[in-house]
């Protein structure tokens, strides 16, 4: 659904070059949400707009839903660009207008008459559940009330695509789990492809099926969630699951799915090894359940216990 | 003098002073806001951007700002003779004032539309709209009351400025005030003109003040 291969982007400041992306190459598929992960600066701000060209890339292509963008002109870009919907942080709504008037905005822009503007905008405030602040200003609203706002208004086009630029950052936790829960079932009902931007990873956590996680510019791993965390070295988990720097000899045991089996205690009787728990966790990721351990085994056949858990499907790394 | 002495002078000259600064709004409104629209946009990041045109509006306006007023409606007598077919009486002031206020409201609309976020110009972009619509319904609607702030201000400017019209035979009551109480030793008629002014003054500033604060409650 979006595609976007060699992705660069320098920006010149007094001389300087500054590399805000370095060759980033991104496949978002038809309805399914995607994470980009990382710190601020670390580019995926600059990509989200690269995909709605709001930044030019100095290289590469993007794609979406089938159309190369970088070659289209300005009034053909302007028509995609109304076919790809956009969240923002600060919710971006137009304080002299209505809820209303804001939704229908991108109506105006697309060139619908009055009645469709008024049949669509009544829709779209029932679908973020808002239809009672029709009426009222943004300045009037909350901050979770807000984002629904500029969630209808971004549907008005009936979206391939919605970009979600860390939207929300700005919300506290109760709120950023109503939104949350917004999207995800936009995503189910609608059949919307969502690509977000976050720093946070409660947000991967809670509705992503795929993550990229990247920093100073790169994309360092990418995936489905699940996929991900059982890959050796993974960062994601690194990040998921913060655990102590490992001594050399510590196991880190990973396990998805499968969190309640017995098999710590499975490994102590049968290979005759003592196991101490340096730290551990278990998180609900993408609906599965999924654990991280880290422990130190001494004595016995430690060898042969590593392998019989490698063998029941965990995934074992062990530091060096 | 006598109050039926004054009355009439004082009608008259209100009247000359309200012709001045109602035609001299109008069309500083109508060059002063395309002028600072086109100073944002034509900006670095703006919506058009060109360094060339941005130099070149930026040196107009401030040329225009630099001039005292007074020196400025000597100055322009030509082209006042060329747009109005005369250089004396009130609607011969009407040129000077509204060069002189049309690059003083360009700035005063330019420092409103920067207050418009970022983030609301781009949004609009991203939802597909061109330039014209954003500056239509985005830019301009959203610093509306940072306009009509600076319109206020712009109106208050103007009926300071339409005192000096006397020079060019524009009436008013800056003109009164120095005929009679100047010229004459008409001390009673020059405090009643200065009086009329702050009043005139004061209700426009309210009147500005409370529209623009209507328009930023939301």
């Amino acid at each position: 659904m979006i595609d976007v291969s060699g992705l660069r982007k320098v920006y010149r400041d007094r001389g300087r070059e500054v590399v805000a992306l370095g060759g980033v190459d991104l496949r978002v598929r038809q309805g399914e949400i995607f994470g980009v992960l990382g710190q601020s600066g670390a580019g995926k701000s600059t990509l989200l707009r690269c995909v709605n060209l709001l930044e030019r890339p100095t290289e590469g292509a993007v794609s979406v839903a089938g159309q190369e963008l970088t070659s289209l002109g300005r009034a053909e870009l302007r028509r995609a660009r109304q076919r790809i919907g956009m969240i923002h942080q600060h919710f971006a709504l137009l304080s002299s207008r209505t809820v209303a008037g804001n939704v229908a905005f991108p109506l105006e822009v697309m060139g619908a008459g009055r009645a469709e503007r008024a049949r669509r905008v009544a829709e779209l405030l029932e679908l973020v559940g808002l239809a009672d602040k029709a009426g009222a200003y943004p300045g009037q609203l909350s901050g979770g009330q807000k984002q629904r706002v500029g969630i209808a208004r971004a549907l008005a086009g009936n979206p391939a695509v919605l970009l979600s630029d860390e939207a929300t950052s700005a919300l506290d936790p109760g709120t950023t789990q109503s939104i949350l829960a917004l999207l995800r079932s936009l995503n189910r009902e609608l059949g919307l492809t969502i690509l977000l931007i976050t720093h946070e990873m409660h947000v991967v956590k809670g509705i992503c099926d795929s993550v990229a996680v990247m920093r100073d510019g790169l994309i360092e791993e990418a995936g489905g969630i699940a996929e991900l965390i059982a890959r050796p070295g993974s960062r994601l988990a690194a990040e998921l699951f913060p655990l102590p720097d490992p001594a050399p000899g510590d196991v880190t045991i990973t396990f998805t799915g499968r969190a309640d089996e017995p098999v710590v205690s499975e490994v102590v009787r049968k290979f005759d090894v003592d196991v101490s728990i340096l730290g551990g966790a278990l998180e609900e990721v993408a609906g599965a359940s999924v654990g991280r351990l880290r422990v130190r085994l001494a004595g016995g056949e430690r060898v042969a216990a590593l392998g019989y858990l490698a063998e029941r499907g965990l995934l074992v790394e062990e530091a060096r | 003098m006598t109050w039926e002495e004054m009355s009439p002078l004082l009608w008259e000259a209100t009247g000359q002073t309200a012709q001045m600064v109602v035609w001299s709004t109008l069309f500083t409104v109508l060059f002063g806001l395309p002028l600072g629209v086109a100073l944002v946009v034509t900006d670095r990041g703006g919506l058009l951007p060109s360094r060339p045109l941005n130099s070149v509006l930026g040196m107009v306006v401030n040329i225009g700002r630099s001039l005292p007023f007074i020196v400025l409606m000597i100055a322009v007598i030509p082209l006042t003779r060329l747009i109005v077919g005369t250089t004396i009486g009130t609607f011969a002031a009407v040129v000077p004032l509204t060069l002189g206020a049309a690059p003083f409201f360009a700035r005063l609309v330019e420092t409103a539309l920067r207050e418009v976020g970022r983030d609301t110009v781009q949004a609009a972009q991203a939802m597909g709209a061109g330039r014209w619509t954003i500056i239509g319904k985005v830019l301009l609607p959203e610093a509306r009351s940072g306009l009509v702030a600076g319109l206020t201000v712009t109106v208050v400017a103007l009926i300071s400025y339409s005192a000096m019209a006397g020079v060019i035979g524009g009436g008013g009551l800056g003109d009164l005030a120095i005929r009679y109480g100047y010229q004459r030793f008409e001390t009673t008629l020059m405090v009643v003109t200065v009086i009329v002014l702050i009043v005139i003054v004061q209700l426009v500033q309210t009147l500005g003040d409370t529209v623009a604060r209507r328009l930023a409650r939301h």
